[in-house]
């Protein structure tokens, strides 16, 4: 893929993510930005192909980075998942 | 591992991926259809997880099944060892954390994606082979050292930036800003430096220009945050989180990899709009919350003159005229969450339910330390959604309200933001509380005064009656009373 190509898909999410987000209500703002956080860290990939193909210090580099983005996956999601068990419908 | 060599499944699994993280944050839409998004969110990562794993995974050609070498297999449990202990370490945090310290969560892992980043490009630097960012000259792309060079400055000043905001969230520092001579002058020049370094780094690949890039955005990340307020931090977890964003993105780019592009994109558009959205709220302009600041200088209105006449109410005052009301609106500001009144506030909604009287909650969108912070913390507490207003859908109804009953807010109602053109606060939407027949405000004392440092009409006014106390005990009091 080249570098224009991946830059119209860029491009192309920055408008999907425009307009998701406007979508967003208010009331889930909190969650909005735990997820995004936990999917930020699809940045593990890179800390993924790091530890693996590298030697030496750019191993153990993508290790930490391993490390670092996998408390962001497990921890981003599970509070998301924690907060939005909270909103519930009146029950009475 | 060039891109060239990833097969047409991994790209395609990689687009899958993308497509589930947009769809996880269009599941928010909606708390009914918000359970399902965040487990797509979850599949998405575990694609993207999966496809990395099994693309790096030693398949000769000649063969579909992996032939490790004991080399192979010590990588793989390294690997395994990391994400075990990540994810120890995360479910922990996320099953321990309170509502409350949502915000410092927040930044602290804002913080861990800007290090990530600043690690990954780090290694790629170090081993561009890896990465597939090496040419036949044995050097590194230069787009890919733009990219590089950007992502591991937007990640360390994400990093350094969110350790900073942490700290002032967290109360491990002061929240008051700390103003250096001549910081505009220093973050500005700090940040010609950074760029120009980027693009000499396309012509130059050596180790010093990439590591003062790194040194210098870690200093500008820590010294952006430091001059911003407490009352400005949901603006500045908004920004990191787009920051983390971009960070990503700029990844992605070095990796050609759609999963990390889409979601960058999306992260960072996320952060944007939230940040606005804060601004608008507080009628702030980006550039001046960047400024920093805010609450340093003294507010034209002064702390407030108790020598003016106002009314001290009881809790049994309090609980007639709650259950005498037809309608009652509950402001609640992020004092309530300080004392912990949530829970007691329910019951005394419910109490009110009993007696056939309306509640509804009106929400301020900087009610609490992040965005949408005040709903999480109703949330807890069990108040069903449903009853819960934003401040546009409900300021109309303060005129047909019996009872505006304030508790822990101070600054998004007072009336000077709407008249008072020397006010700091001037411009800032607040809820017109006045219109209400009567209004209870629940205070520790008379002489505090918000955020901003302004004293408020409300106090003094005919309808309104002044409950001071510790919020928690004063709605549990009330309780009582209206049990009686």
């Amino acid at each position: 893929m080249d570098f224009i190509a991946i830059l119209s898909i860029f491009v192309l999410a920055c408008f999907v993510g425009y307009y998701v987000v406007w979508s967003v209500t208010p009331a889930l703002h909190t969650p909005l930005m735990a997820v995004t956080n936990a999917i930020s860290s699809v940045i593990i990939v890179g800390a993924l192909i790091a530890s693996a193909s590298s030697v030496g210090f750019a191993s153990w580099l993508g290790l930490a980075a391993v490390v670092m983005a996998s408390i962001n996956i497990f921890g981003g999601f599970s509070v998301t998942a924690r907060m939005l068990a909270m909103y519930r419908k009146r029950d009475r | 591992m060039d891109n060239a060599s990833l097969p047409g499944w991994a790209l395609l699994a990689y687009l899958v991926s993308g497509s589930l993280f947009i769809l996880a944050l269009r599941g928010l839409s909606s708390p009914s259809s918000s359970r399902r998004g965040n487990l797509m969110g979850m599949a998405g990562m575990a694609i993207a997880m999966t496809t990395t794993m099994v693309t790096l995974a030693p398949i000769p050609d000649d063969h579909w099944w992996p032939r490790p070498t004991p080399q192979d297999l010590w990588t793989l449990a390294k690997i395994v060892i990391a994400i075990g202990l990540g994810a120890v370490i995360g479910l922990s945090i996320a099953r321990r954390i309170q509502m409350t310290a949502m915000p410092q969560l927040v930044a602290a892992f804002h913080s861990l994606v800007g290090l990530a980043a600043v690690a990954v490009g780090w290694a790629a630097y170090l081993s561009p082979d890896a990465f597939g960012i090496l040419q036949a000259d044995g050097l590194i792309d230069p787009t890919s050292r733009i990219e590089l060079g950007l992502g591991i400055a937007i990640g360390a000043i994400t990093f350094s930036g969110s350790i900073i905001a942490f700290a002032k969230l967290n109360g491990n520092m002061s929240g008051s800003p700390i103003l250096l001579p001549a910081r505009h002058v220093i973050n500005l020049a700090l940040l010609t430096a950074i760029i120009a370094l980027v693009g000499w780094f396309t012509q130059d690949q050596a180790p010093w220009i990439i590591g003062a890039i790194t040194g210098l955005s870690f200093l500008i990340g820590f010294l952006l945050i430091i001059p911003i307020g407490g009352a400005d931090m949901p603006v500045v977890v908004s920004m990191l989180n787009s920051y983390s964003g971009w960070a990503a993105a700029a990844m992605g780019f070095t990796l050609h990899n759609t999963a990390m592009v889409i979601t960058g994109a999306l992260v960072g558009s996320s952060g944007a709009i939230l940040s606005y959205i804060m601004c608008k709220a507080m009628n702030r302009s980006f550039i001046s919350v960047i400024a920093g600041g805010f609450g340093a200088e003294s507010g034209a209105g002064g702390p407030a003159r108790t020598d003016r006449p106002w009314k001290r109410g009881s809790a049994e005052d309090a609980a007639f005229l709650l259950k005498e009301a037809e309608q009652v609106i509950i402001i609640p500001g992020y004092g309530m969450a300080v004392a912990q009144a949530q829970h007691a506030l329910r019951d005394m909604a419910d109490q009110l339910k009993k007696e056939g009287v309306r509640v509804k909650y009106a929400i301020h969108p900087v009610a609490g330390r992040m965005p949408g912070h005040m709903n999480v913390l109703l949330a807890e507490a069990n108040v069903p959604y449903e009853e819960v207003f934003e401040l546009e859908d409900i300021n109309g109804e303060f005129a047909q309200t019996d009872v505006a009953f304030i508790i822990g807010a101070n600054d998004v109602v007072n009336p000077a933001a709407k008249t008072d053109r020397s006010s700091p606060i001037y411009g800032m939407p607040v809820f017109d509380v006045e219109k209400a027949k009567t209004i209870m405000f629940i205070k520790r004392s008379m002489g505090g005064v918000g955020y901003a440092g302004v004293d408020n009409d409300v106090f003094y006014m005919d309808q309104t009656m002044m409950l001071l106390a510790d919020a928690k005990k004063m709605v549990e009091d009330i309780v009582k009373a209206m049990q009686h």
